[in-house]
């Protein structure tokens, strides 16, 4: 009987193929965001093959700009459409999520882009070498720092125009990242957003051997933690016999009680569960810059080319939380009991031991990269508190965190010196008395990381804080107050320095952008205080969308 | 809809100080004459303030209530009773001459670059810490007033830690380092209890799902917010602690010698007089009328550490051989009898209290002003550098004595009436404490009276005291009207009782006590 219908099956296979495959059902307006930016991305790919180098710039900045502010425009349609909320739902097969989280994370994504290519886009702070105007970027990233070959990229005016692909591949990972609904998607953008990124990492023009090391770093950690993800799937598919998020919280519900007969061994394994779902969130943590998986974050934010920094600080950050987010009250909020312990301590070491070391750094960006460590433990003590009100204040967070971010990086491409930027601290000694505008501006980013009232950084942190207590999580919330007062003592310090301090002799220059980066930054303000005074419309458009679909 | 009054009180100063900022460097003056005028504007608002609030009408006056952050459940909502009134006046009163006295304090050296401000920045920033004093004096609702009282750092780290003495500015690097030192000291300070308070805020929403000080203390005393006492009590504590740093309250008082020291004469009066009060304000308004259990439960906490205050402080202040850091400790001991007359839980103790921080701020800008400008002549903070200015510059001698008599509170002077009020309310209820604290005023008289004998009289020390100008017409137009109003309110204080007294009682009806008996009849 069985070797029968064996037989008779491979018949039936090659009669009638289209039954047994089915079409996969695709939403594409709905997933419209993200099959714009993949779309100009490959576009941009053959702009680098057929168009001549000497227009390659402008082309791609062009279609980097006009495909973002199109996928904006598709987000805000959608939203506008309900999808965010009274028309959420899963769409492409269960694979990707459109709801109020996923466009809401998706627009800031976007927008924090969008300002970053305007810095990726600058070409007047490094003096032009041989008469042609040069970005952040090597010349060829190709050859041989100190080689020849490189001298003659520079003296040919070669520019990696590259990056402007290569980051737009990186935010459609990002845009899919926090509406994965499954496993296997979750694993695959977070790889098309990595993978990017790391060559980003490489590619400074100044500090090549550093920004190269900067990348193997990262590339090196970001693969441990990709195993780690991935060998966390396939203990939870072990456990649920399905990698699709709503599957799996089903079985950790305990309403599936049909067993794969495949997996009869393992399906409901609680061990499995438990080392899987703890796999999946250190591959997440990691992303996020949570002690203890935090290591990387110093050495690739100072090695990368600082546009580059001021990116991946804020959009890897946002799309990360994102997928954290959706995993943890999306999959596993019936394990919520196993996990808040856990995620209790992070939060707690996080907090602390990003704002104890930011403490002894003497450089800009390094601080800045623990300071980002100490943030990222404040949107952690909103996610623990499981509820809607942590989604819409870490949602809120996430906003007011990536402008500021992408700000203040911004601020510290213009300080420089013969050697480019100057980042060391001792060199900003007195900037506030040679430039009171751009210390000024840099001052206002730095209060608002340290969550001074009336600026958007102490908007979201009482927005995450008070959800924290609200969810029961008092003593995070002290923990919290305790690390933003040691937080607030580094960024007072280099407020000292830039306004207190007698300027040196031979201090850097505060070198004038272009309206790109103008832009960039202005952009930073007009959201740090709008934010901070009256956060009310966004504050609502976070909580509108702060459900999740499953 | 009226005009919304105590809005404009704060705005004006606000828009003042943006405007100021924005003058061009050349025109320094313009900006001088810009920041005193609004300031008189300020001045001027808050005079009708004073004239259309009714001392026995309801609790909160001139109240304007709208919605601001609906998440947060943040309304703005502002209103002022007696004491906001007396303290809103109090400080419109003393920036013009605040400004007046720093007149040149901001002057830019010829080794400054031409595009660093100085002077603009100056102004607007003693401006700005205006606005937003006077709003943490008006606001009803614990957030807007934390985000006030909190914000109000920046604008006077940048004071203390930009502007320093004539004498000390440019060249000399210790000097430079020390005042940073200073204000990082009290930025550090301060931010760290307010961040401990900001825990509280956070507990105190989750507790009564409101941030509006009247609602909260309408539902206390309807009985239908019951908060369990160790909740309370720990609330209390983070509230009290932001409050103790600020006004302060020993073992929390360090910051204020270093900062009152470096700062400049007319930055310190500021700190002290001005932004301080805030601290002993907000105990009255917001511990007491928020917590009124665990206020009671605190209240012998707070009274030893009061009464060290003051013995504390006025021990420093005899110790001091720097003229500034010599006031700052005598700052520190008033503010001890200011919580001691608070905490003492009687009428004329809180009376006493609020007139204690109306007329503390007289007195201290009187005798700080003047010591500015002393030190401004000579170039040294150090007691030991002066002597006999007296013979040189007589009326500058003799409005400093009449400072340092008014900071011993000598009858006929306004902070006598205040320091027996506390005193009498003390004793009522605590005999003990009240003569403790009755050595603070004894060892006063120390400290003001060696001061003004090692500085003003004896032989003349040396040729730069021989040839010391005395007060110039600013400086006689900033200090005459100060010493006015100590007279004044020394001979006649009915004005300030009358508006103080209505409001005394209610927060005493909030913490549901009753002087003890026989009453004491209330300085009226």
């Amino acid at each position: 009987m069985s070797s029968l219908t064996a037989v008779h099956g491979l018949w039936a296979v090659a009669a009638d193929p289209v039954e047994r495959i089915p079409a996969p059902h695709i939403e594409y307006a709905q997933l419209a965001p993200t099959l714009i930016v993949v779309g100009a991305a490959i576009l941009a790919v053959l702009v680098e093959a057929f168009v001549p180098r000497t227009s390659r710039y402008y082309v791609q900045v062009f279609l980097s700009v006009a495909a973002l502010a199109s996928a904006f425009a598709a987000v805000v349609a959608l939203a506008a459409g309900g999808y965010g909320s009274t028309k959420a739902h899963i769409a492409a097969m269960g694979a990707i999520a459109v709801d109020g989280p996923a466009l809401f994370l998706q627009g800031v994504i976007i927008l924090a882009a969008a300002v970053s290519v305007f810095t990726f886009a600058e070409r007047r702070l490094d003096p032009a070498a041989h008469g042609n105007r040069v970005d952040s970027f090597a010349a060829q990233a190709a050859s041989v720092p100190g080689s020849d070959s490189e001298r003659a990229a520079v003296k040919a005016g070669f520019t990696t125009t590259e990056v402007f692909p290569l980051a737009l591949f990186a935010v459609a990972g990002m845009l899919i990242f926090p509406a994965a609904n499954d496993l296997l998607t979750l694993f695959v953008a977070l790889e098309v957003f990595s993978l990017p990124l790391y060559l980003l990492c490489a590619v400074a023009r100044r500090q090549r051997l550093m920004s190269q090391e900067a990348a193997v770093k990262y590339f090196l950690l970001g693969a441990f933690s990709s195993a780690f993800l991935l060998f966390g799937i396939a203990l939870v598919y072990g456990y649920a016999g399905s990698v699709s998020y709503a599957r799996i919280a089903d079985v950790v519900d305990g309403t599936v009680t049909s067993v794969d007969p495949a997996l009869a061994g393992t399906m409901g394994n609680d061990a499995l569960l438990l080392i899987g779902g703890a796999l999946i969130l250190m591959g997440l943590l990691f992303k996020v810059g949570a002690v203890p998986f935090h290591m990387w974050t110093p050495d690739v934010y100072q090695g990368a080319p600082t546009p580059v920094t001021g990116f991946m600080a804020a959009a890897t950050k946002v799309a990360a939380f994102g997928a954290l987010l959706r995993l943890l009250y999306v999959v596993l909020p019936g394990l919520r009991w196993d996990w808040r312990p856990v995620m209790w301590g992070v939060a707690i070491v996080t907090m602390l031991a990003g704002a104890v070391i930011a403490v002894t750094q003497t450089d800009v960006k390094r601080l800045l990269a623990y300071s980002s460590i100490a943030h990222a433990g404040f949107i952690l003590a909103g996610v623990i508190a499981t509820s809607e009100e942590g989604v819409s204040s870490v949602l809120f967070y996430l906003l007011a965190y990536s402008f500021v971010t992408i700000g203040a990086f911004a601020v510290v491409t213009l300080v420089r010196d013969a050697g480019g930027e100057a980042t060391h601290l001792s060199k900003w000694a007195g900037l506030g008395r040679r430039s009171p505008l751009t210390a000024a501006v840099f001052a206002v980013f730095l209060l608002a990381f340290a969550g001074i009232p009336l600026t958007s950084g102490f908007s979201g942190k009482f927005a995450v804080f008070k959800a924290a207590a609200e969810g029961g999580a008092g003593a995070l919330v002290v923990v919290g107050v305790i690390s933003s007062a040691i937080a607030a003592f580094f960024y007072i310090r280099v407020i000292v320095l830039m306004f207190f301090s007698e300027p040196k002799a031979d201090g850097p220059t505060v070198t004038v952008p272009s309206p790109l980066t103008m832009t960039a930054i202005a952009v930073g303000v007009a959201v740090t205080v709008v934010l901070g005074v009256a956060p009310q419309y966004f504050l609502d458009l976070a909580g509108q969308a702060s459900t999740f679909a499953r | 809809m009226s005009f919304p009054l105590l809005t404009a009180t704060a705005a004006v100063p606000a828009v003042g100080a943006i405007l100021t900022a924005a003058v061009p460097a050349a025109r320094r003056t313009a900006a001088k004459w810009l920041a005193l005028l609004f300031s008189l504007a300020t001045l001027a608002l808050a005079a009708v303030v004073a004239v259309r609030f009714e001392p026995g009408g309801d609790r909160y006056q001139l109240t304007e209530s709208h919605a601001w952050i609906k998440d947060f459940g943040v309304r703005y909502e502002l209103g002022v009773d007696g004491i906001g009134v007396a303290l809103i006046a109090l400080t419109a009163l003393l920036i013009p001459f605040v400004i007046g006295a720093g007149w040149h304090d901001a002057d830019p050296l010829e080794t400054h670059s031409s595009r660093w401000r100085p002077t603009q920045g100056f102004f607007a920033l003693i401006l700005m810490v205006e606005a937003m004093v006077i709003i943490s004096f008006e606001a009803t609702d614990v957030f807007l007033f934390y985000i006030f009282f909190e914000a109000m750092l920046i604008p006077m780290y940048f004071l203390i830690g930009g502007f320093g003495d004539r004498a000390h500015t440019g060249t000399d690097e210790n000097a430079a380092a020390q005042r940073s030192y200073a204000a990082v000291k009290f930025l550090l300070y301060n931010l760290a209890g307010g961040l401990i308070m900001l825990a509280a805020v956070i507990g105190l929403y989750v507790v009564a799902g409101s941030f509006s000080l009247q609602e909260i203390t309408a539902a206390r005393a309807a009985g239908t917010l019951d908060i369990a006492t160790n909740t309370e009590r720990l609330l209390f504590l983070g509230f009290f602690f932001a409050f103790a740093v600020k006004a302060p309250l020993w073992p929390l008082h360090t910051w204020l010698p270093n900062a009152m020291g470096e700062a400049t004469a007319p930055v310190a009066v500021l700190i002290t007089a001005v932004v301080d009060k805030v601290g002993t304000f907000a105990m009255l308004r917001f511990c007491l009328g928020l917590f009124p259990e665990a206020s009671k439960w605190a209240t012998p906490v707070v009274l030893v550490l009061a009464l060290i205050s003051i013995v504390y402080g006025a021990l420093l202040a005899v110790g001091q051989r720097d003229i500034k850091r010599l006031v700052a400790y005598a700052s520190i001991s008033h503010f001890g009898f200011i919580i001691l007359g608070i905490f003492a839980m009687t009428s004329q103790g809180q009376s006493g209290a609020t007139l204690y921080m109306v007329n503390h701020g007289l007195s201290t800008a009187a005798l700080m002003l003047v010591a500015g400008f002393l030190i401004s002549r000579r170039g040294s903070r150090l007691i030991a550098d002066y002597g006999g200015v007296q013979k040189a510059a007589p009326v500058l001698a003799g409005t400093f004595l009449i400072g340092g008599l008014a900071t011993l509170s000598l009858p006929g002077l306004a902070p006598f009436v205040s320091e027996f009020l506390v005193l009498v309310g003390t004793f009522a209820r605590y005999p003990v404490a009240g003569i403790v604290a009755t050595l603070g005023i004894v060892l006063a008289a120390l400290y003001t009276l060696v001061l003004y004998q090692r500085t003003m009289t004896g032989p003349v020390k040396d040729e730069s005291i021989r040839t010391m100008p005395d007060l110039k017409f600013r400086e006689l137009l900033v200090v005459t009207p100060l010493i006015v109003f100590l007279i004044g309110l020394g001979v006649y204080p009915k004005p300030l009782t009358e508006i103080v007294n209505p409001a005394v009682e209610h927060t005493m009806s909030d913490v549901k006590q009753h002087d003890p008996e026989p009453e004491v009849e209330a300085a009226k």
